[in-house]
């Protein structure tokens, strides 16, 4: 068992370390749980991210998130690359325990798991994952040189993820369930001016064939329920993705959307001294601009429940001598 | 940096499929992130386990005879190898103890 601590943040995408920062250059030295394989979240997986302000060229995903960590880790947070298998959420002291039996405590928590890829729940889906059906466009488009494959999805990602694959395809199916894109005006177009995209609407993927590996996909028409048989050797998943929140289920209230529920604006969770902040708490904008925004807030509010808690809380967390010396600002 | 060997499409017959040692080919690329993340963990497998098992390394973007030979189409794509022949094939970064469950035969 570790020093009681005043602030823990579980995750490491935008939220996370924005939070990171704000509660570091607050003195309350937080402690991250980036994750073992994951840290830096979903941006670790794109490649150009554009919509991010004060990058006027663009940014690389990576890049950006390793920058976020160091602005974290200037201020004084101290990162742990492991992953949370538990927490206690319910005292005035919050216990959280690592995969590597570590067990850590502090008055408050900041919970920032963002979400986790969707599948399709069709049949094969898992058996034939890293073998042709992949959610990673980065990691896997380099091994369907002049093949052709799929994407399935309509959203940014979907159109990201097709666009950045025709470096590598020589074909680039787009299905989508519905008639229309939830892709923003800009990456529609750049799909849609591609010569190797070739966009399928209102079709739904049902089946996916390939012994060891994938060598077709079955599509369905949503109005007429026929079905065609493509040969791609590649499905690239991009339907969205799922609040990670099965570490709280129990502890902390969920939304209608499976999100976790805040106290309007705040980050307050139904638990005293748990926040939450970024995708896990945002069924509707999910960009990493409003991520780090929700970060802050959950940064703030925890700042702000430190300040009102009982004096004999308070003096039970130990500062290290060298906290002293931390200088913060400027 | 990972502590890992590497092996290329030249050295691949000896470094791996002679060998007589349990030996798992980590395939990877520099642009990557779940490659360089899962880098550490098995960097410390193969210390705790250098006994048992053998950790080396095959860049897949400077040697892609092997990785088409191996059908890789997700990295990291890990395979054990025993006798020259593939044993075991583990997919994707994973936190190190779903790793160790997954290659726990190799590492009793």
């Amino acid at each position: 068992m570790s020093e009681l601590r005043e602030v823990i943040i579980v995750g490491s995408g935008p939220a996370g370390y924005t939070a990171a920062i704000y509660a570091a250059r607050a003195n309350l030295r937080p402690l991250v749980i980036a994750s073992s394989v994951e840290a830096g979240g979903e941006l670790m997986k794109t490649t150009e991210v554009e919509n991010y302000p004060g990058f006027p060229e663009g940014i690389q995903g990576p890049e950006l998130m390793i920058k976020m960590q160091e602005q974290a880790e200037r201020f004084g947070a101290e990162i742990v690359l492991d992953d949370v298998v538990s927490l206690d959420l319910a005292g005035d002291v919050k216990s959280v325990t690592l995969g590597n039996g570590d067990v850590h405590e502090a008055l408050t928590v900041i919970f920032a798991t963002g979400s986790a890829y969707r599948k399709l729940g069709i049949a094969d889906e898992d058996r034939l994952s890293g073998y042709g059906v992949s959610w990673c466009a980065t990691c896997d488009g380099f091994f369907f040189r002049q093949k052709t494959i799929a994407v399935v999805g309509g959203g940014d990602s979907a159109m990201e993820e097709a666009t950045f694959l025709t470096k590598f395809a020589d074909k680039v199916y787009l299905i989508h369930r519905g008639s229309s894109l939830r892709a923003s005006k800009v990456m529609q177009e750049r799909a849609q001016a591609d010569p190797k995209i070739e966009f399928i609407f209102n079709h739904t993927v049902e089946h996916i064939y390939g012994d060891e590996l994938v060598t077709g996909i079955g599509i369905v028409d949503t109005t007429s329920g026929a079905e065609t048989t493509l040969d791609v050797s590649g499905l690239f998943i991009a339907i969205g993705a799922d609040p990670r929140t099965h570490l709280v289920h129990g502890q902390l209230d969920l939304t209608t959307f499976g999100t976790i529920a805040v106290d309007g604006r705040s980050s307050r969770t139904n638990l005293p001294g748990v926040f939450a902040a970024g995708d896990v708490i945002d069924p509707t904008y999910r960009q990493a601009v409003t991520a780090a925004g929700s970060g802050t807030v959950a940064a703030l509010d925890a700042e702000h429940y430190l300040a009102a808690l009982p004096r004999e809380l308070k003096d039970r967390v130990e500062v290290p001598a060298e906290r002293a010396d931390v200088s913060v600002g400027a | 940096m990972s502590d890992a060997k590497a092996v290329t499409d030249d050295t691949f017959q000896t470094d791996v499929l002679d060998s007589s040692d349990t030996i798992m080919v980590d395939f990877w690329a520099e642009w990557c992130g779940p490659c360089r993340a899962v880098s550490p963990i098995l960097d410390q497998i193969a210390a705790e386990h250098a006994d048992k098992i053998k950790i080396v390394k095959l860049n897949v973007d400077d040697n892609p005879a092997m990785a088409m030979k191996y059908q890789i189409t997700s990295i990291p794509a890990m395979k054990v190898f025993r006798g020259g022949q593939v044993v075991k094939t583990v997919i994707g970064a994973k936190p190190k103890p779903a790793l160790e469950a997954d290659l726990a035969e190799f590492l009793a």
